[in-house]
């Protein structure tokens, strides 16, 4: 399981690779995260659910990201830890973080959304799962 | 992009020819280096829009254009609802209406440098700034309604700045046609908190001198004078545009599949002008250019207390606002014929031509200013429209100098610190919460901005009126 970002003209791509595709969103949204900070200097203090749903994992994506950057600004909050299921078209998850620290986290850039530009949710020869795109900061 | 595969109409024109299912031709304007330059995808996404039903005339690129989403950045495109034309979410982007706008001060670099430090402060102290930052104002769910339609005038009625800033805004300050109602309750949520922030990312406020005047009757006309100081704001709609404009992208990917529109990209996402949905989204999106306007007018209040509390009796009066992230109803002649058209500008300013009559009297005869922001530690401008400009790219010019690196491949060459540290060396203050967001913003990861306006000046976008250097910049 990994997380990495990738490179977007004027913004910045989150990727995730997992055994299974909720592991893959998993490891997407520790990637978006990682876009403001580090997430492994995130505690998990308080826990948000999280529910989507779509008509293909793609969008799945999208939608699963977004309610995360709804999270994060509404609660100004940052995620760290992130569990991830996945039924048919239903994703329910639990996102766990802390208040923004500028402090200690040094957040960079707020993400504006998750879009639909270099976007894929695809299982790779060797089973397991990628999920990326790119968001605008 | 490789030159070759254009079509070189001229100098500074350069046509993608219609190929596939584009409907009119894609029209680059730039110099052959910076279409050289310009990624691939570029030309990939010019041609995608020239596909979107009821486009006019052609998919234009202006000179300082990258690679978007859907539509590239810098891309320009009218559509005729008569036509089954389309409004396009993707082509008004995220950040619905974000844009510029400049203050005049009246005080000279001279006068300012003694107390650079104190302004510096006063202003990181004034503006709400970066990840997590919040605003003094809290709207009830019935004020929020009142801003979303009144935009910038809303903020004067409550005492944000004064009724004269409304002539120096498009739409008077006040975009008609807004819906609040069509605005969901989280795009509301979302913006609660955050009504006179800047945001973060290539958003701005910055202290600049005036460095050099190009045009001197433009520049009176404006009340530019060399050696004189302008604060210059550049953030948008925040938090409510983000949202609207992820819903409305999300249910235009749906919507378009559902009814057989085959999208080149899904980012491309569209619904017909004349349809519930598309006039859903031109409520919504046109409520979002008032919160646009209303926050840079907030900040403009509290960036005069500010620059007050350090130099008393500054005025500080607006130059001008432009937005360049919208969808406008205009009124364009198009091949001899005048049609009303749904112009999208994506990271592209207006540049309306002299006596064009939405402007107002003292700015008729020079042309709409064109703020055009740099990066932070380069040089920005400010040009006008020409003539000429009402009949190029309806009446479009560039908007910035757009990255040339993305944030990732900064952060490897630059450290925050010594960024700070470097321009500081250079005169420039640099003021922002992160280092981190300092070096992805790092000056060289930007196009050569005056390469831009060269080039937007030689294919008649818009004329150089004058040039802007950095003194404090605070960034989000």
């Amino acid at each position: 399981m990994i997380w990495e970002h990738f490179a977007h003209g004027a913004d910045i791509g989150v990727r995730g690779v997992g055994t299974t595709k909720g592991e893959a969103f998993e490891q997407a949204a520790l990637a978006l995260t990682a876009v403001l900070t580090d997430p492994d200097a995130v505690a998990a203090k308080t826990a948000v659910d999280i529910r989507s749903e779509a008509p293909d994992g793609e969008l799945l994506l999208v939608d699963w990201l977004n309610a995360l950057i709804y999270e994060m600004t509404t609660r100004k909050m940052i995620f760290g830890r992130f569990a991830v299921t996945i039924t048919g078209d239903l994703l329910t998850a639990t996102a766990w973080g802390e208040p923004v620290d500028r402090v200690r986290h040094h957040p960079a850039v707020e993400v504006k959304a998750a879009t639909y530009t270099a976007l894929s949710v695809a299982q790779r020869n060797d089973g397991t799962w990628v999920a990326q795109c790119v968001v605008d900061v | 992009m490789d030159p070759s595969r254009l079509i070189r109409r001229s100098e500074h024109e350069w046509e993608i020819p219609r190929h596939g299912a584009m409907r009119v031709p894609g029209i680059i304007f730039a110099d052959e280096a910076l279409v050289r330059g310009m990624d691939d995808k570029v030309g990939e996404q010019v041609a995608n829009v020239a596909a979107l039903p009821g486009i006019v005339k052609a998919s234009y690129a202006m000179p300082d254009a990258h690679w978007g989403y859907g539509f590239p950045i810098g891309g320009v495109a009218a559509f005729d609802p008569d036509d089954g034309g389309v409004v396009s979410a993707g082509g008004v982007g995220f950040d619905i209406s974000c844009g510029v706008r400049t203050l005049l001060t009246g005080v000279t670099l001279a006068q300012l440098t003694p107390v650079k430090k104190a302004l510096a402060k006063a202003l990181y102290d004034a503006t709400p700034a970066g990840v997590g930052s919040t605003g003094a104002l809290r709207l009830t769910p019935s004020e929020m309604d009142a801003m979303l339609e009144g935009g910038a005038r809303w903020a004067v009625d409550r005492g944000y700045g004064r009724p004269e800033d409304l002539d120096r805004i498009e739409e008077r300050g006040a975009m008609a046609g807004a819906r609040p109602a069509y605005v969901s309750e989280a795009a509301k949520r979302r913006q609660r908190d955050e009504m006179g922030t800047l945001g973060s990312g290539n958003h701005y406020l910055e202290v600049q001198h005036v460095a050099e005047i190009y045009d001197h009757a433009a520049a009176a006309a404006f009340g530019l004078e060399a050696g004189t100081v302008v604060i210059s704001i550049h953030c948008g709609s925040r938090g409510l545009g983000h949202q609207i404009g992820t819903e409305f992208l999300r249910e235009m990917v749906v919507a378009a599949k559902d009814a057989g529109i085959e999208l080149p990209d899904r980012e491309l996402a569209c619904a017909p002008i004349r349809s519930a949905l598309g006039e859903r989204y031109l409520g919504a999106m046109r409520a979002a250019i008032n919160c646009a306007l209303a926050n840079r007018q907030i900040l403009t209040h509290s960036t005069r207390n500010a620059v007050r509390a350090v130099l008393p009796g500054t005025r500080l009066a607006l130059l001008y606002d432009v937005s360049h992230n919208t969808c406008k109803v205009e009124e364009h002649v198009v091949d001899g014929r005048r049609r009303r058209l749904f112009v999208h500008r994506k990271g592209a300013t207006r540049a309306f031509p002299p006596g064009h009559p939405d402007l107002p009297p003292q700015l008729s005869q020079a042309g709409q200013p064109v703020l055009i922001g740099g990066s932070m530690g380069t040089a920005s401008y400010i040009l006008a429209g020409t003539p000429e400009s009402g009949d190029e790219a309806f009446a479009s010019a560039c908007h910035g100098a757009g990255r040339s690196m993305s944030r990732h491949a900064a952060t490897k060459q630059w450290q925050g610190r010594q960024v700070v540290d470097e321009l500081a060396a250079r005169g420039v203050l640099i003021r922002s919460p992160s280092l981190r967001g300092v070096a992805e913003e790092a000056p060289g990861a930007y196009k050569d901005v005056t390469a831009v306006v060269d080039a937007a000046e030689a294919a008649h976008l818009a004329r150089k009126v004058a040039k802007l250097e950095p003194v404090i910049c605070v960034k989000g």
